[in-house]
């Protein structure tokens, strides 16, 4: 593998694995305060299980470039994460995380389907093992969008309001990164701009059956190294205690 | 320090027996089909161990017992290989294992030969009153490779491994 293609797949693996770091502390953030004992277990395990996937794809940006997935995560500024900004927004209600999390699972699930045949070998190795666990979050978060979409005139309020905050977001997720041609040419990662189509299938006839309207809004075409201060914030608390003593061992 | 005798795969598959999944303290990895090859060789002893999900937090500590359980035997250097593909099943549990799951009270997962979506649908039996009467309460549990559910025969709760 030449340099220069080599630097584009440590992007994009950085990319993946933030993304599934950054949800999975917006996540955490609800453990503890879960509307009702079981949905707090649920979403702490969707959460963990993220966290498993970002340190399974830090590992192979390791083996690329030396950095520790510890390092990854806790000592670089928000600068230099490669995170879709749909990830970083705060919280907010119960009904923004859930549909945050469904759209991020049926984005996952179109693009763990097309990457599981990359012939970059230990990328394919690894989402073969996600597949399965995210098969369990896509049903949990499926179920919520419906049952707040059609439940009372309050849910589907707020379940519209997340989605005319979130929809323009979704647009990031399909936007190739710098020099992608590259890595699609090579076959180590698909072109995400043609998952779009196959992502909207899923959740386009979901979002209608759960009574809400896609927005007619502007999207958001940033490049990932552009981040709402909403990364800073985020970064600001998750990264504080490691960094208070970089050299202790945990 | 206990006598040691010559290592051989076979006292090293023994010592495995005993290693027993941290969650899980009844059955061995061995049984949960999580380690999936010992080679020996050269004064080394590699063994391939596939997690179950991604996020468990009781890899290391299963690096670790395997670790220990075979240097209790002979001086040799342990090496553990992480393998994700093929990926776990649930499906690699033994059958004995199947029953010592069921013993502890953790109902053991139907097996589905890959057809994961299937298991959403099926019936799940109570491992306490075998009642077929049963609800599922949450698909996420207490660690992540369990899921709650409710038996309407004998009125408690009880968890189910989760097939993967």
């Amino acid at each position: 593998m030449n340099e220069q293609l080599k630097q584009l797949l440590i992007n994009r693996l950085t990319a993946l694995a933030d993304d599934e770091l950054i949800l999975a502390h917006r996540d955490s953030e609800w453990t503890g305060y879960g509307p009702i004992l079981e949905e707090d277990i649920a979403l702490s395990n969707i959460s963990q299980d993220e966290l498993g996937h970002a340190t399974v794809i830090y590992g192979l940006v390791e083996a690329l470039t030396g950095t520790t997935p510890d390092r990854m995560a806790f000592f670089r500024d928000a600068d230099a994460f490669l995170n879709a900004q749909l990830v970083e927004l705060p919280r907010g209600d119960w009904a923004f995380t859930m549909l945050r999390q469904y759209l991020f699972d049926t984005y996952e699930h179109v693009l763990l389907t097309a990457v599981s045949t990359s012939l970059y070998q230990p990328l394919a190795d690894a989402v073969a093992k996600f597949r399965g666990e995210e098969m369990y979050h896509l049903r949990h978060t499926h179920v919520w969008v419906e049952r707040l979409g059609i439940g009372t005139i309050e849910s589907n309020g707020r379940m519209q309001d997340a989605l005319d905050t979130l929809w323009p977001y979704t647009a990031q997720l399909f936007n190739p990164m710098p020099g992608e041609e590259q890595l699609i040419e090579a076959g180590y990662f698909p072109n995400v701009s043609l998952l779009k189509e196959k992502w909207e299938q899923i959740v386009l006839p979901h979002l209608e059956t759960s009574e809400l309207s896609i927005p007619n809004t502007a999207p958001v075409l940033a490049p990932r190294s552009q981040h709402t201060p909403h990364l800073e914030d985020l970064l600001a608390d998750m990264q504080k205690v490691a960094r208070w003593d970089p050299q202790a061992e945990w | 320090m206990t006598e040691k005798t010559e290592i051989t795969k076979e006292t090293v598959l023994t010592a495995l027996e005993t290693v027993m999944d941290p969650e899980i303290p009844v059955i061995s990895l061995l049984e949960m089909g999580i380690i999936r090859d010992v080679e020996m060789g050269n004064g080394r002893v590699e063994v391939t161990l596939t997690p179950t999900f991604s996020g468990c937090p009781a890899l290391v500590e299963m690096e670790t017992l395997i670790h220990e359980a075979i240097i209790a035997l002979d001086d040799v250097e342990v090496i553990v290989h992480k393998q994700f593909n093929p990926p776990w099943t649930s499906d690699w549990i033994s059958d004995e294992g199947r029953q010592k799951l069921k013993h502890f009270g953790l109902q053991p997962p139907n097996r589905h030969g890959g057809n994961l979506v299937m298991t959403f649908f099926d019936v799940v039996t109570c491992p306490r009153c075998e009642s077929k009467n049963t609800t599922l309460k949450n698909s996420f549990g207490s660690t992540l490779c369990r899921a709650i559910w409710y038996c309407n025969s004998c009125q408690e709760p009880f968890e189910q491994f989760k097939p993967l």
